[in-house]
């Protein structure tokens, strides 16, 4: 490329200065870093960088904070909402959210995950189901689909035996104190658009006081589902989303939320 | 006992879960706390309480207190059979204790081993108009029997353990513990 | 709150007083007994006070909203009984790995499982081994008498946020029960600077700060863990102990919280028989007083250790005299309620003990 080409390029496509400029230890396929990017692109555009408090989980977003230039504090497994809520009490001025997987939240952190968004607190949460647990390689999670094999499930998923995976965005719009729950996928650009629509007023319930946001993203982990990046994407349209519907299950925020 | 003034005195206050014993274990402790002495409380609670006998600890005393737990206590105010039947036998010889005569049959209590002050508590209270003042009875009886704090101590430390909301209640309270002052002499 | 006001009030009442008074701002619990009357007076007085008081939905949320009060550099509490501090020690791990200070207060009933709502003293171990998973420790004061039990709740707070540690209020069922006068002292200023330069408050212009205890890039962890352990020896001089009739006494009786205000009776009963006995009473636990006992033992005192339970602390205390003296136990059964009669024969028998 001669000098003068480069001179001619115009910049198209940046990442928001909260988004760290670093290689990603996530796998090809993944879409974490789509939803990373989602958050960082709008808390930038809110102008909530300087006095966000993020609260991490675990799971493979555990590294949230090398992704993500904020004020951060690590929760354990399952607990980010119930520590969110000590760090929203705490600083009730400041903007906090949560970052969960789908063992995260819906499994071990069910209660806290429940309480907060009934509660009411004034945070906002979001959630990443992928059908599997990432990060410890691939074992069978609250979400997993009828018939989806995981290495704990190697015969696939069976309602008898494990029951049936479960909806998040629903069980959190049926809560008295829950704002806004929605679920949206992060397989197109159609439905990444989505996402970034209801993560704002979800992000928005909080900062107008409303109450509890909750958004549901429909991810992929080609790893764990053995599947290339393109075929993991279209398993969420064939597969995902017709369990997991996408759209808004509770929306409160036109109506001044709850008290 | 009731000679000389001791300087250390634990008391057993047991009766049924609604006779008062708490209120005037907590008065007796409030009194001698204004009264300079230091003092500390215990009720039972919990499952022993279920049972329908409440009872509580208090000492006072006029050095640090190590045990607020005591198995045989000096003196006992007693407000009904069956705490009779389980810390009469307990009572250190030559105990003072105050027995509740309308409820308990005098002939149970114990005159020999330790000194009994038989007072008709509910009787007395009744005639002042309220059966629920039995218990300020028998702690005025306690205090004239083992003069450990002033009866006017105790009088004066109602406005401790009577809400405001009651206020109008002390009088006949104070009423009460000066009527079993005066039938324990 | 007035100059030096003088209270009657139970032990839980104390704890939650002089959380007040240490500027506590948010309140974390759940119900068990006997501990309720702590969360029931904070439920109304801390918000009065301007803070917050959340009922969780269970002991192990309630602990890791502790945990994100203190990352925020929050003065907060929790309090609980045996069966719900069992459960609160995921968080106290985390706030021990990621140095975050919080007050946990321990009204210590009998066990194991659900064993009962009376006394005992069985959470030694667990208070003082840290507790929860990993090689941590945290500051345990064992407060004795009501006024102790407001005196060390404050201390508890700065010591939380002197040392970055989570801190233990170790009582028990007695100590909560009971009640006694207190003398409140003022309400502190808590300095608006407190954890300034570690404090989560939003990053504003400056660099993001992550409180974590998580460390995967090679020799993070033991470094953590070395910064630790210095940490946890440089706790020593806060060692507090009551120290009661040992001057000429030949048996030493170590004994801690409510048991060792009951062995100070049976002690008291036994000094007007002529009998050469004393008390020696820990009120931190960890930091256990060792120093002061390896004095005694080398003063050739003989002692005995009384427990409500099994046999705890005299480890501590055989460790803290080793090579020097041995140390006999007497523990009352958790379950049993202790008297002071009950320990006037095991003193005689060890003080008859050859040394």
């Amino acid at each position: 490329m001669s000098p003068a080409a480069v001179k001619d390029e115009i910049l198209a496509f940046d990442r928001p200065e909260v988004v760290a400029d670093r290689a990603t230890h996530y796998c090809p396929g993944c879409h974490h870093g789509v939803a990373h990017r989602l958050v960082g692109e709008l808390l930038t555009e809110m102008g909530l960088v300087d006095k966000t408090i993020m609260v991490t989980a675990i799971g493979c977003s555990v590294f949230l904070y090398n992704y993500l230039l904020l004020d951060a504090v690590e929760a354990p497994h399952g607990r980010a909402p119930a520590v969110a809520t000590g760090v929203k009490r705490s600083r009730p001025d400041n903007f906090v959210f949560t970052y969960q997987g789908d063992g995260d939240l819906a499994s071990i952190g069910l209660a806290e995950i429940v309480h907060c968004a009934n509660r009411g607190e004034r945070v906002s949460v979001v959630f990443v189901n992928n059908t599997v647990y990432g990060m410890t390689g691939g074992q069978m999670a609250p979400t997993t689909l009828i018939g989806q094999k995981t290495t704990t499930c190697p015969g696939g998923r069976c309602r008898e035996r494990e029951g049936m995976p479960i909806k998040m965005a629903e069980i959190i719009g049926g809560l008295g104190g829950t704002v806004f729950a929605a679920r949206a996928a992060l397989n197109n650009v159609k439905n990444i658009r989505q996402a970034k629509k209801f993560l704002k007023t979800a992000f928005e319930v909080q900062t107008k006081g409303l109450g509890f946001g909750f958004v549901e993203l429909l991810s992929a982990c080609p790893t764990n589902w053995k599947m290339s990046p393109v075929k993991a994407n279209q398993r969420i349209e064939t597969e995902m989303i017709p369990y997991f519907p996408l759209g808004i299950f509770k929306d409160l925020s036109g109506e001044g939320g709850v008290c | 006992m009731a000679a000389k003034k001791p300087k250390h005195l634990d008391v057993i206050i047991a009766g049924f879960g609604g006779q008062g014993v708490l209120l005037i274990g907590n008065l007796l402790a409030y009194a001698g706390m204004n009264a300079g002495l230091n003092v500390t409380y215990i009720p039972v609670y919990g499952a022993e309480m279920r049972g329908g006998t409440a009872n509580c600890t208090v000492i006072l005393s006029s050095e640090d207190i190590g045990s607020p737990i005591v198995h045989r206590p000096q003196s006992a105010i007693i407000m009904n059979r069956p705490s009779l039947d389980k810390f009469q036998p307990r009572l250190l010889d030559k105990g003072v204790q105050i027995v509740n005569s309308s409820l308990i049959e005098p002939r149970l209590a114990d005159t020999k081993r330790v000194k009994s002050v038989l007072v008709p508590c509910n009787g007395i209270a009744d005639k002042l108009g309220n059966s629920r003042m039995a218990n300020m009875v028998a702690l005025g009886a306690f205090v004239a029997a083992t003069q450990i704090v002033p009866l006017a101590a105790v009088i004066k430390s109602l406005e401790n353990v009577i809400s405001a909301s009651y206020k109008d209640l002390i009088p006949k309270n104070a009423q009460a513990l000066e009527a079993g002052a005066a039938a324990a002499q | 709150m007035a100059k030096n006001k003088r209270v009657f009030i139970k032990g839980n009442e104390a704890v939650a007083y002089g959380a007040l008074a240490a500027g506590c701002r948010c309140f974390f619990g759940y119900p068990i007994t006997p501990q309720n009357d702590i969360p029931e007076f904070m439920s109304k007085a801390i918000v009065d006070a301007g803070g917050e008081f959340v009922q969780a939905e269970s002991e192990v949320a309630a602990a890791n909203m502790l945990l994100g009060a203190g990352a925020c550099g929050i003065r907060a509490m929790t309090s609980s009984s045996s069966p719900g501090v069992s459960l609160k020690q995921e968080a106290i791990s985390y706030m021990a790995g990621s140095e975050i200070p919080a007050v946990i207060v321990n009204m210590n009933r009998g066990g194991p499982g659900l064993g009962d709502i009376g006394p005992s003293q069985g959470d030694y171990y667990q208070s003082t081994r840290g507790g929860g998973h990993g090689d941590y420790r945290t500051l345990v004061l064992a407060p004795g008498t009501v006024q102790e039990a407001y005196d060390l709740t404050v201390k508890a707070f700065d010591l939380a946020f002197k040392y970055r540690n989570p801190v233990l209020v170790l009582g028990d069922a007695i100590l909560g029960q009971m009640k006694e006068p207190v003398t409140l002292t003022p309400t502190a200023k808590v300095p608006a600077s407190e954890g300034k330069a570690w404090r989560l408050e939003g990053k504003g212009k400056r660099k993001p700060r992550i409180i974590k205890s998580l460390f995967l890039e090679d020799g993070a962890l033991a470094a953590q863990n070395r910064h630790l352990e210095a940490k946890y020896a440089s706790m020593a001089g806060e060692v507090a102990c009551e120290q009661f009739q040992l001057k000429d006494a030949d048996l030493v009786v170590v004994a801690y919280g409510s048991i060792g205000r009951i062995a100070k009776t049976a002690i008291r009963k036994l000094r007007a028989k002529g009998k050469k006995v004393g008390l020696f009473r820990p009120i931190t636990l960890y930091p256990f007083p060792d120093a002061a006992l390896a004095k005694l033992a080398k003063a050739g005192k003989k002692f005995l250790t009384i427990e409500h339970n099994l046999g705890q602390m005299v480890d501590d205390v055989r460790l803290a005299i080793r090579g020097l003296a041995d140390s006999a136990f007497f523990g009352v059964y958790p379950g049993d309620m202790p008297a002071p009669e009950d320990f006037e024969e095991p003193i005689v028998k060890a003080l008859r003990r050859k040394a």
